[in-house]
């Protein structure tokens, strides 16, 4: 006899079980996560089984000095069946973009679920925190540090969604009238998962999620606490165009034969070489593209400082060195000339960090 | 050497800047040893792999389409083939959108998302068993086949 279990008891077995949901189905959707995951397919079955197993965790998401892109991105995740699932079994207490109460009332439901899920819940943050004046940013009358800190206390774990709350972001960019800075700023004692990008993508965010409520642990993370599944590469040594690079072809301009060919597009601004995201493999829209492949550069969004970095279409793009010399660096060895390379634009991302200078409608049009 | 074809952005598939399509090509062919030698299976994730535009069809082009072909309605459509080459799966998820939420090829001789499930195959049982006990007349048509038996 199947136990008449509340929908909060119940696993994520049991909950699609109850929905209906056949095995065949449930198999599906742990191939779809194993892709989403970036695992390879034969975990296929060990997401199965944990799955099978897994409660709903109750979710706080605090918004604070953001554009609400990261969760737009979110909510339009191209995977619907999947993600609704995902979101079918996680308990979304607290989401002031997209809960219907309001002011009092919704404070009263984050309050209500901190207790009841007290050192369970999982916290996610979006945008970033200002400092200068509690005032730039409140919520219900309470400054947006005091939220995060108060919040914090008895999460489980803690989710920077977007380079605003993991590296500050765009608020944080020079001249930083808010005093903002971001989560890992504030909160010291706790494991901070960072998922930066301006927006993340959808899948990352709750590839994110998904791998907390299979196994229960945080990803493994790198120096800037991002999951190493999706920031362990760089867009340069997974983009398509990366054998242009090597064979130094390179679009000069935005309208030239080489950017008519698809060549790669280091020399127009491309922060491939230094940025670590999923965009080449996971792209964009339902993996329809990803903005190298629609022929702009990457603008480097999923790092730290981005807006800071010198220009879009030149600081970080303009080559150190004589190019043609990188070329035969990276075609001697591709992991060796990244390097090479990364370490040549953090050198010019320290370079254009020191003489900083204002962007101009003009710098953007070059 | 293949036949050149032109992407969207004038790359030419099948010259040397052809990335992942002759690798991904003789992957198939050492799985799909393993898997006679061995009886081991394999599967690929193409959504893991940086294709280029046109490179994932140039793929699909070289498998082609063999003589089974199966379509799933499992939490949105599943497209399941066999390619021309007897061992080599095609299996495309979709959502309920229609768009692909991932793509496999599976070295393998059926893939397992065809099978029936155990669990699938008990709930069917007892859905069975309640058909019939709600049925009328169903107790007596049951003693009258066992009699029969």
């Amino acid at each position: 006899m199947t136990k008449d279990l509340s929908p909060k008891d119940k696993t994520l077995g049991e909950a699609l079980r109850s929905q209906g949901i056949s095995r065949r189905s449930f198999l599906k959707f742990c191939a779809a996560t194993a892709s989403m995951m970036a695992l390879p397919p034969a975990m296929i079955p060990t997401i199965a089984h944990a799955l099978e197993k897994a409660k709903r965790p109750s979710v706080i998401w605090l918004s604070f000095q953001e554009c609400t892109g990261c969760t737009e991105s979110l909510t339009r995740a191209h995977a619907a069946t999947v993600e609704s699932l995902i979101f079918d079994s996680i308990s979304l207490d607290y989401h002031h973009t997209l809960q219907a109460a309001s002011g009092h009332a919704a404070e009263a439901a984050r309050e209500a679920a901190m207790q009841e899920h007290k050192g369970k819940y999982l916290l996610v943050v979006d945008g970033s925190i200002p400092l200068g004046n509690p005032g730039y940013s409140t919520i219900a009358g309470i400054s947006n540090v005091d939220m995060l800190i108060d919040t914090a206390k008895h999460a489980a774990a803690i989710i920077s969604v977007g380079s605003c709350a993991a590296f500050g972001g765009i608020p944080n960019a020079k001249p930083n009238p808010t005093g903002a800075v971001a989560v890992s700023d504030i909160i010291k004692d706790k494991k901070i998962i960072n998922v930066p990008g301006c927006p993340p993508i959808p899948v990352v965010i709750t590839g994110v999620l998904t791998h907390f409520l299979t196994f229960g642990t945080i990803p493994e993370l790198d120096h800037l606490g991002r999951p190493k599944v999706f920031y362990g590469q760089s867009i340069h040594d997974r983009c398509y165009r990366r054998p242009f690079y090597d064979k130094g072809l390179f679009a000069e301009t935005f309208d030239d034969e080489g950017a008519r060919l698809g060549w790669c597009l280091f020399k127009l601004g491309c922060k491939g070489p230094s940025t670590y995201n999923a965009c080449a493999t996971t792209k964009w829209n339902g993996g329809v593209s990803f903005p190298i492949e629609a022929g702009h550069p990457c603008i480097g969004c999923s790092e730290p400082n981005f807006w800071d970095g010198g220009g879009f279409y030149k600081a970080l793009s303009m080559p150190t060195e004589n190019i043609s010399k990188t070329a035969v660096y990276t075609a001697a060895g591709a992991v060796a000339g990244a390097a090479a390379v990364g370490i040549m634009n953090r050198y010019t991302r320290g370079k254009a960090d020191d003489t900083h200078e204002k962007a101009t409608i003009d710098d953007l049009e070059k | 050497m293949t036949e050149s074809v032109k992407s969207p952005f004038n790359i030419q598939i099948g010259d040397e800047l052809t990335w992942n399509v002759q690798p991904i090509l003789h992957e198939i062919r050492h799985a799909l040893r393993t898997l006679l030698e061995t009886g081991n299976g394999s599967i690929i994730d193409l959504r893991s792999i940086p294709l280029a535009p046109g490179e994932e069809d140039t793929i699909l082009d070289a498998l082609g389409c063999g003589e089974v072909h199966a379509k799933l309605n499992a939490l949105g459509p599943s497209e399941i083939y066999e390619t021309r080459f007897s061992g080599v799966w095609m299996v495309t998820h979709y959502n309920a959108e229609n768009d692909v939420i991932s793509r496999f090829i599976e070295i393998t001789r059926f893939p397992n998302i065809l099978e029936s499930q155990r669990e699938d195959m008990t709930t069917s049982l007892d859905a069975l068993e309640a058909l019939l006990d709600t049925t009328p007349g169903s107790d007596k048509t049951e003693t009258h086949a066992e009699t029969n038996t």
